[in-house]
């Protein structure tokens, strides 16, 4: 169960200005958290604290594959994600690095700046100060992978169990 | 017998994926993974954290220095000593770092150049224009770098089948049109997530016409639609590249989407009498042709370089324009060749010593300004005409600084002039 405050961002918020270039010779989460949103608006930026869930307009993670942008997330206290959609790769970086980042058009378009939200990602519902959302059904290999806790555990786990 | 498939369908069913319908999820086995040095890093820590201690088969792994080098400060180089450090105890023997005997230089393009993207191969890399590789009828997708640390144990990646989507070129572009200008049009029709999850497949006259350099430009900017991949046919001009650059070229075969292959979508581009076209920052999608924007925006850098424009095609057409004469006082024009062969290459025609009469810095191969790394970052309220593929704002800098993404013949009429103008006006 995550509780959180939301806090609101607008569409097609890249990579690039979720973490800029300059740091990608960071690779500590603490330290990339200390810039996240830096390029974004640094009102915004400052603002940002443990336990806070993003909410974002259309291809949230737009660009750059940098998992940089993730681990700043994770590494500010980030609880969550939730998005109208996601970029392809952020996305895929989110799910491996087990930050919950739910597709999910309606209640980001509904979920307002500073509102207290509920998710319980195994009833699948998420709620608002003013309304509640069914999380959509995940595809079976997602759920595998949440389950062990995202794609290390679910590889050391494979390389245990196979001759390699 | 099967219904006949997309050159992706194609790609993901020869490497282990049974069910190629959209959105079914399965496990591919990789031809090739790529690590360079800022996705390395993470990536190799997430590869030991995986319990992982060999490379599923070095001769597969590719590791490439070229985001912050040369090195551009202590950290920087400390990425690079374990990248080389990896790649030697691994018995890696593909890592490239420029200067040395293995000279190298941007990534995509190295990979090209050094034969390690064949037809019909999946190329997996940590870095989102990995998609370049399909220049060559290759499926290149870019992933974060766990997602590489897996590949690397395992030789696998996990993926979603996409939907696979045509785009075909309508017409023939004007003269001072290229490769950069056929995906500029894409995007300004897509739009920035258009192709979001899917598979391009660029088919048409425009597209066969292209050679190599004009193809890598293509592919290079799919991501920027949001998509998976984007994809050219292997035909004649593909095999007659990639003939010297293989150990057996007598192996190479065309690549190309079976007759009456079902695409999920088919979006036609006219581009009959193309011009060159701009993207207005912060949005690769926001194109508008030359004309529109020109005048009245003043340039302080043209930077021409980078994995999508930094090829011998990309220096001959900047040259071209830049015909002995001097950039404009106040403009500063940053010449980054993509790799040291093209840089070699370029030396041998005068290019090199045309641009650097004409007042230009030539800088190593790296990816350098391009993300805002170094070796030209912008400062705030500065202006640059750059051949790279993202304008978001800060990407080369400040914040407050904007980038204006054309071809090479659009930036030598930037550089010229100190303003975005038509280069039909200023080549002679």
């Amino acid at each position: 169960m995550i509780t959180g405050r939301v806090v609101r961002l607008g569409d097609d918020v890249d990579t690039d200005v979720i973490l800029p270039g300059a740091y990608l010779n960071v690779t500590d989460p603490q330290e990339l958290g200390r810039h996240l949103l830096e390029g974004y608006d640094p009102e915004v930026a400052a603002r940002v604290s443990a336990g806070d869930v993003l909410v974002a307009g259309r291809n949230m993670g737009a660009g750059s594959s940098r998992e940089h942008a993730v681990l700043a997330m994770q590494g500010r206290g980030v609880q969550a994600v939730i998005a109208e959609s996601f970029a392809r790769i952020f996305l895929r970086n989110c799910l491996n690095l087990g930050l919950p980042a739910i597709e999910h058009p309606d209640a980001a378009r509904a979920l307002a700046d500073g509102e207290q939200i509920h998710i319980d990602l195994a009833a699948g519902t998420l709620a608002g100060e003013h309304d509640h959302w069914a999380l959509p059904a995940q595809p079976p290999f997602l759920t595998e992978l949440l389950a062990d806790g995202g794609l290390v555990p679910w590889v050391r786990r494979r390389l245990q169990t196979s001759d390699r | 017998m099967s219904a006949p498939r997309t050159m992706t369908a194609k790609v993901l069913a020869a490497h282990g994926i049974e069910d190629v319908t959209p959105g079914a999820y399965g496990l591919a086995r990789v031809d090739r993974v790529m690590i360079n040095d800022v996705s390395g890093g993470v990536a190799m820590r997430e590869f030991a954290r995986m319990g992982a201690e060999r490379v599923f088969d070095p001769s597969a792994i590719a590791c490439i220095a070229d985001h912050f080098w040369p090195a551009k400060d202590v950290r920087s180089a400390e990425h690079v000593a374990r990248l080389r450090t990896f790649a030697r105890e691994q018995s890696i023997e593909d890592y490239f770092e420029t200067g040395s005997t293995r000279a190298g230089g941007i990534e995509h393009t190295v990979l090209a150049e050094e034969g390690l993207v064949l037809p019909g191969a999946l190329v997996v890399g940590g870095d989102s224009h990995t998609c370049t590789a399909g220049a060559l009828g290759a499926l290149g997708i870019g992933f974060g770098s766990t997602d590489l640390a897996a590949a690397m144990a395992l030789g696998e990646v996990w993926l979603r089948v996409p939907e696979t989507i045509a785009v075909r070129f309508a017409g023939t572009p004007s003269a001072y049109a290229t490769g950069k200008d056929l995906i500029l049009a894409t995007l300004g029709q897509l739009g920035v997530d258009g192709a979001a999850y899917a598979a391009l497949e660029f088919l048409g006259p425009a597209v066969d016409a292209l050679d190599v350099d004009g193809r890598l430009a293509l592919c290079n900017m799919a991501v920027e639609a949001g998509a998976k991949s984007g994809m050219v046919a292997a035909d004649e001009t593909t095999l007659h590249w990639l003939r010297p650059r293989v150990a057996d070229p007598a192996a190479l075969a065309g690549f190309a989407p079976d007759p009456g292959a079902a695409y999920e979508r088919e979006v036609v581009i006219d581009v009959d009498g193309l011009a060159p076209l701009v993207a207005v920052p912060p949005s690769p999608g926001d194109v508008h042709p030359i004309g529109a924007v020109a005048g009245g925006v003043k340039v302080d850098q043209v930077y021409v370089g980078n994995c999508a424009n930094g090829t011998l095609s990309d220096l001959r057409q900047l040259a071209q324009v830049i015909g002995g004469r001097r950039v404009a006082p106040g403009v500063r024009l940053i010449v980054v060749p993509a790799t040291q062969a093209i840089e070699r290459q370029a030396l041998e025609e005068g290019i090199i010593a045309t641009l650097v009469d004409a007042g230009a810095m030539i800088s190593p191969p790296t990816c350098g300004a391009c993300f805002g790394g170094h070796m030209g970052v912008l400062a705030a309220g500065e202006t640059a005409v750059a051949t790279t593929n993202r304008n978001f704002r800060g990407r080369m800098g400040h914040r407050d600084s904007r980038v204006y993404l054309a071809n090479a013949y659009v930036a030598g009429a930037a550089a010229l002039t100190g303003e975005l103008v038509d280069p039909a006006e200023v080549l002679r």
